[in-house]
């Protein structure tokens, strides 16, 4: 079948099977950065934005995306780096195969929320694991850059 | 050599940092070209049976299907996955594929094809006839049993590591100094207990993958995701049966190891598909797959006596550890050692010991190398037994350890009679002490609400590198314009490294860290290592990095010398430039690296190897605060505190966060990671969705801080991190958890559900 | 994971039904259950172009779509004014936001799972499903249910005045549910939920005066219902679970009574 969708603020057309999911069909399209790491959707690596709103790419129908706003992190390029260079400022961001996922989350999460507290920022990540991290270091990212505007004013 | 730390304990940040938080593609699968061929493996329903006939005419039909393999088009010479060391200690005890099934998720048959659909197709068509056969589930049952894993006459064990096919052994073994029962007899406290730890998947994110194709040469190419690229190289020439000069094999980018990688689990079956088509070729392992049939930690069983004095000092230690190799043996014969070799020796009172083990064969999945190798297991049950003992005695936790534990100088006979050279083991306890507020909270505090808090404390060392075996190679060489490529072997698998080998490498050669270019591995290009396993990396390629930058100093010099028409030994080198302090003359690094590019006879290039006679023990003390409901019996990890001692800290923040995560995995282990299998052998957790991997809410808060030592044999003075610190989190939180709960768990997880049942019967 | 040739975007609810009395069809909510099983089917029929993803309060009710994200119930502020911090609790234990932005409340309650919070927790209030060709059904009677071809349109929750809490055991924070409980109440009586026993939530209704004092009342909740043993535990400590957590929320809602 046919779909229509904005992937990365370009209209895509494109022929995809009625059964194929938005994580092959993005994989496809070349958005490298969106990851499997385990099929029953409970790891976070696959997350993407669709309509502004973190989401499974790996149980989302491609078929659903017609007409859908689709954002990887191949599309928020400039915010993956300024989040990225706090994480690798702790060294979080270890072996990476779980940052895309994360970073997506994230961005999600500083839209949604509107206000930061340790336990509401770990409870809207809980859906994206990390095997190398342990989180700690995570958490010291996404705090700094959440309060990067304070630091500013600061200097 | 004597150079100033400048880069070295600085935490700069990881070279490929950048192009990892931006999503570029540099992982195996981003790499792979378009035009591979799909492999998938049919893998056995069956935990033991053998294939009286496999019919795959129809698969072979089904359009895009590129070609099927079975048992009888695959080399009959047996090898080992092990990423080990030439001869390797693990039995050659696998055929890519073979007719004889002896796990649930074994390989029956490979399928490669140019779409995933047309693979999966043909795999639904391939019909086998299996004998089914007697499993053999229960490891305690294994040694001895008339059912035989291994019957086959090929069968071959390089290494006296005690391995009797025709026993279901995979290796037996043991030692003993002193006389340990007599003075068991003369203890006024003994404790005897059994301890037992279950095979822990590694989880990294990225499963196993690879992909192989031809090159202009019609060399074998691999590109995988390992942590033993030297190794994968030999073990696909074994299984291939072909010349290791006809195999390259390239690492990318690794999504995690932690051991797993350092098993060739995926990459022969890529590998002989391009060898029979001619086609590029890739595996991806489903996370089913990863979870059933990849290479986790030894199932243990282990049994401590330990007895000491009246004044609480120990004076004799008897472990024996059961191991579960399952269907295979990769490193079934060395990850057992470390059970006793890697825990008797914290202490240095004891004066006699005894350490013995079986590691059995069973039809569970094979078992492979994790994070701490056999030590984790150890240490659970040998620091378990510890603090039961304190108990008896009814002296303090901490204080059975700082009378008993092992102090620099000290020679210890249970670990090689290596001499301890560094070691702030008691810095590191004290400090954890402080930062837990020990003496307020232990052993429980009743918050009076239905629950209790408890505190527990553990120790852990580990070593760096195999002593006596282990080799790390580099090469580096100087550019025009004066900058270095540094070539390794070993493999970054996302700890970094490549950057903080690079620190080592910028310190010595005074330069800036950006001016060293880090190639990852390559089996053509980089210079030989063992690989990134047995916390070698820093220790042991550290210093070769030291010694081929103190070779490259020299040979700048030399040039310097001749541009100059100096006498060498007038000149020195600070980094930039070569010049001669009496004169004042001087050429810089860049003018040097640009002139030896023409009319120039001797390379500038150095290269080292590196092998150590010890392997020093990194060190660390690990506390938990728990609080347990009074009622159900559930646990919630609120605090653990980690105070380690790997000497110098390279990088103090990549050190953190070896830390940090090696803690988390270590709670996994201990509260909630479990390995069950039904009566047929089936693996029960399959998927993430089974196997519980904490969440970042299932942590508590982790406080790590260093207390270094410096180990004279390392680079600037460093020892290693990477597998030690996953050994604390399972005795400590067992201990946290038996102070509130008034009872003990000696079987991992400690599930809320084991720890009513203690506090109830 | 499941396999399809078909994906059909209904554009009623009458296509959908019809499209779903074949046996080869399935009804696609939020896919995040439906996608892990190795089902082959013809025919995907999609419920989302049916405007069907919203919640509606009245006076007398709430009016849930069928593809009502779990995440929208977990933050509805209507929903969390009535029943306090209920739907929160009943849903930020699953998995994770990115998931709860797929699966929906439907799905949820149509698969009549086992381990489903949001089943236990909706069981304990006066809820309705609304089925297209069943109508409007009590909930507790829908569980009883065989499955059948229906379509559930809509979930009901009547503001009767009950007020309910709700408690879960889990190995993680994240993972399915040890036990599941809910308990809401009226001044005379106590509705109990409990699911993940492991078997789907069932409902028992006792009167306060039916036992002295709430730990008995809870044992004898807990007495009504059937546990078994699943690789998270067994029936007996699901038994014990009940009975303490069912306890824990008849005394919270007696303080909550002052």
């Amino acid at each position: 079948m046919q779909i229509e969708f904005t992937l990365n603020g370009r209209l895509i057309y494109e022929e995809t099977s009625d059964d194929e999911t938005l994580f092959h069909l993005l994989r496809r399209k070349g958005c490298y950065s969106v990851k499997c790491g385990c099929e029953t959707e409970n790891c976070g690596l696959c997350t993407v934005l669709v309509n502004g709103v973190s989401r499974l790419s790996c149980s989302y129908l491609a078929a659903r995306a017609d007409d859908c706003d689709v954002v990887t992190l191949e599309g928020v390029q400039k915010e993956a780096e300024e989040f990225g260079s706090f994480l690798a400022a702790e060294g979080a961001e270890q072996c990476g195969f779980c940052s895309p996922g994360l970073i997506m989350n994230v961005l999600a999460m500083e839209k949604e929320l509107d206000s930061y507290e340790k336990e509401k920022v770990k409870e809207y990540l809980a859906g994206n694991l990390c095997r190398c991290s342990g989180y700690m270091g995570q958490l010291r990212a996404v705090e700094k850059y959440l309060s990067r505007g304070e630091n500013r004013n600061e200097c | 050599m004597n150079v100033k730390m400048r880069t070295v304990n600085t935490s700069v940040k990881k070279k490929d940092a950048k192009a990892l938080v931006t999503g570029k593609p540099v992982f195996t699968d981003d790499l792979a070209p378009g035009d591979c061929l799909i492999v998938k493996v049919l893998r056995s329903p069956h935990a033991h049976a053998l294939i009286r006939q496999i019919d795959t005419d129809k698969a072979k039909k089904v359009d895009g299907i590129a070609c099927v393999l079975t048992y009888q088009d695959v080399p009959g010479k047996r090898f080992t996955m092990a990423g080990q060391s030439y001869p390797e200690p693990s039995p050659y005890d696998r055929l890519i594929l073979e007719d004889r099934m002896r796990f649930v998720g074994d390989a029956a048959a490979i399928v490669a094809g140019e779409t995933e659909e047309a693979v999966d197709h043909a795999l639904r068509l391939i019909k086998v006839d299996y004998e089914v056969l007697e499993p053999v589930l229960d490891f305690r049952k294994a040694k001895d049993h008339k059912v035989l894993i291994h019957p086959e006459d090929s069968w071959e064990s390089l290494c006296p590591v005690g391995a009797d096919n025709h026993r279901n052994l995979c290796a037996c073994g043991g030692e003993e100094h002193g006389d340990v029962d007599g003075l068991l007899n003369q203890c006024d406290y003994v404790v005897e207990q059994v301890y037992h730890t279950k095979a822990n998947q590694q989880a990294m994110m990225e499963t196993f993958r690879a992909y192989s194709y031809l090159d202009a040469y019609g060399r074998l190419n691999m590109v995988a995701s390992t942590q033993v690229t030297f190794h994968v190289r030999r073990i696909l020439a074994h299984a291939l049966d072909i010349p290791k000069s006809r195999i390259r094999v390239i690492k990318p980018r690794i999504g995690g190891g932690f051991g797993a990688k350092q098993t060739v689990v995926a990459e022969v079956y890529p590998a002989i598909v391009t060898m029979k088509t001619g086609r590029a070729a890739k595996i991806i392992y489903s996370r089913y797959e990863s979870q059933i049939a990849s290479s986790p930690r030894h199932e243990m069983e282990i049994k401590v006596r330990v007895g000491a004095d009246k004044n609480g000092i120990l004076q004799a230690i008897d472990v024996y550890t059961l191991s579960n190799t399952g269907a295979y043996g990769e490193h079934g014969p060395t990850t057992v050692g470390l059970s006793g070799h890697k825990s008797i020796p914290l202490y240095r009172t004891p004066r006699a010991f005894r350490f013995a083990y079986d590691v059995v064969y069973t039809n569970c999945m094979s078992a492979g190398a994790y994070r701490g190798y056999g030590a984790t297991q150890g240490l659970f049950a040998v620091e378990s037994a510890i603090n039961e003992l304190a108990e008896k005695i009814g002296i303090d936790k901490v204080k059975i350890r700082e009378l008993n534990m092992v102090r620099e100088g000290d020679i210890m006979p249970a670990y090689y009679g290596e001499t301890l050279k560094s070691c702030a083991l008691d810095r590191c306890m004290a400090r954890a002490k402080e930062m837990m507020e020990w003496d307020k909270k232990y052993p429980s505090v009743d918050m009076g609400n239905g629950k209790v808090r408890g505190v527990g404390v553990a120790m852990a060392m580990q070593g760096s590198a195999i002593s006596g075996l282990d080799v790390a190679s580099v090469e580096l060489r100087l550019n025009d314009d004066g900058f270095y490529t540094l070539m390794i072997g070993a493999s970054d698998m996302g700890t970094g490294c490549d950057t903080t080998l690079a620190q080592v490498a910028s310190d010595c050669l005074e330069c800036d860290l950006d001016q060293i270019v880090v190639h990852g591995t390559d089996t053509d290009v980089s210079p030989y290592d063992s690989g990134s396993y047995a916390s070698s990396t820093m220790y042991l390629t550290g210093m070769a990095v030291v010694k081929a930058c103190g070779e490259m100093r020299d040979k700048i010099l030399d040039k310097g010398a001749e541009y100059l028409s100096c006498e060498k030994d007038t000149l020195e080198f600070d980094g930039n430039r070569v010049w001669q302090p009496t004169s004042g003359l001087e050429i810089s690094l860049k003018d040097i690296g640009n002139k030896a590019m023409c009319s120039n006879n001797k390379m500038l290039s150095a290269g080292a190897s590196h092998t150590s006679p010890v392997s020093p023990p990194p060190f660390m003390v690990g506390m938990a605060e728990v609080e347990v409901d009074q009622e159900t019996g559930e646990a919630e990890l609120i605090d653990f505190v980690a105070v380690v001692d790997c000497g110098t800290t390279i990088n103090p923040n990549l050190a953190r966060i070896q830390t940090e995560g090696g803690l988390a995995q270590g709670i996994g282990m201990a509260l909630y990671e479990d390995i069950t299998y039904t009566d047929k052998g089936q693996m029960i957790q399959n998927s993430f969705m089974q196997y519980k991997l904490p969440s970042r809410l299932d942590v508590g808060n982790i406080r790590v801080e260093f207390e270094s030592s410096y180990e004279p044999t390392g680079p600037f003075g460093a020892k290693s991190i990477g597998e030690i610190v996953i050994n604390t989190p399972s005795p400590a939180i067992a201990d946290a958890i038996a102070n509130a709960a008034g009872s003990r768990v000696r079987e991992l997880p400690i599930t809320a559900e084991k720890v009513y049942r203690e506090m109830k019967f | 994971m499941i396999k399809f040739k078909n994906y059909v975007k209904a554009e009623s609810l009458e296509e959908a039904y019809n499209l779903n009395q074949k046996k080869s069809s399935v009804i696609g909510a939020g896919m995040m259950w439906l996608k892990v099983q190795s089902r082959i089917k013809m025919t995907l029929v999609d419920l989302s172009g049916l405007g069907l993803d919203g919640i509606e309060e009245t006076d007398e009710e709430f009016v849930i779509g069928a593809m009502c994200t779990l995440r929208q119930l977990e933050i509805h502020e209507g929903l969390n004014e009535y029943f306090p911090g209920l739907f929160k609790e009943c849903t930020r234990s699953i998995v994770g936001v990115q998931f709860r932005n797929g699966a929906t409340a439907g799905g949820s309650i149509f698969g009549r799972f086992g381990f489903s919070d949001i089943l236990t927790c909706m069981l304990a209030l006066d809820t309705y499903v609304e089925l297209y060709k069943g109508g409007i059904i009590p909930l507790e009677e829908f569980c009883r249910q065989k499955f059948n071809r229906d379509i559930l349109v809509r979930i009901r929750i009547k503001k009767d005045g009950r007020r309910a809490l709700y408690a879960s055991s889990r190995m993680t924070k994240t993972d399915f549910p040890l036990i599941a409980c809910c308990v809401s109440a009226t001044d005379e009586t106590y509705y109990v939920s409990v699911g993940a026993r492991p078997g789907k939530a069932e409902l028992t209704v006792i009167k306060r005066k039916e036992a002295s004092g709430l730990k008995e009342l809870a044992e004898l909740a807990a007495d009504h219902f059937h546990y078994g043993t699943n690789q998270r535990g067994s029936g007996e400590y699901r038994k014990h679970l009940t009975e303490v957590y069912v306890k824990r929320l008849f005394m919270a809602l007696e303080r909550e009574e002052g």
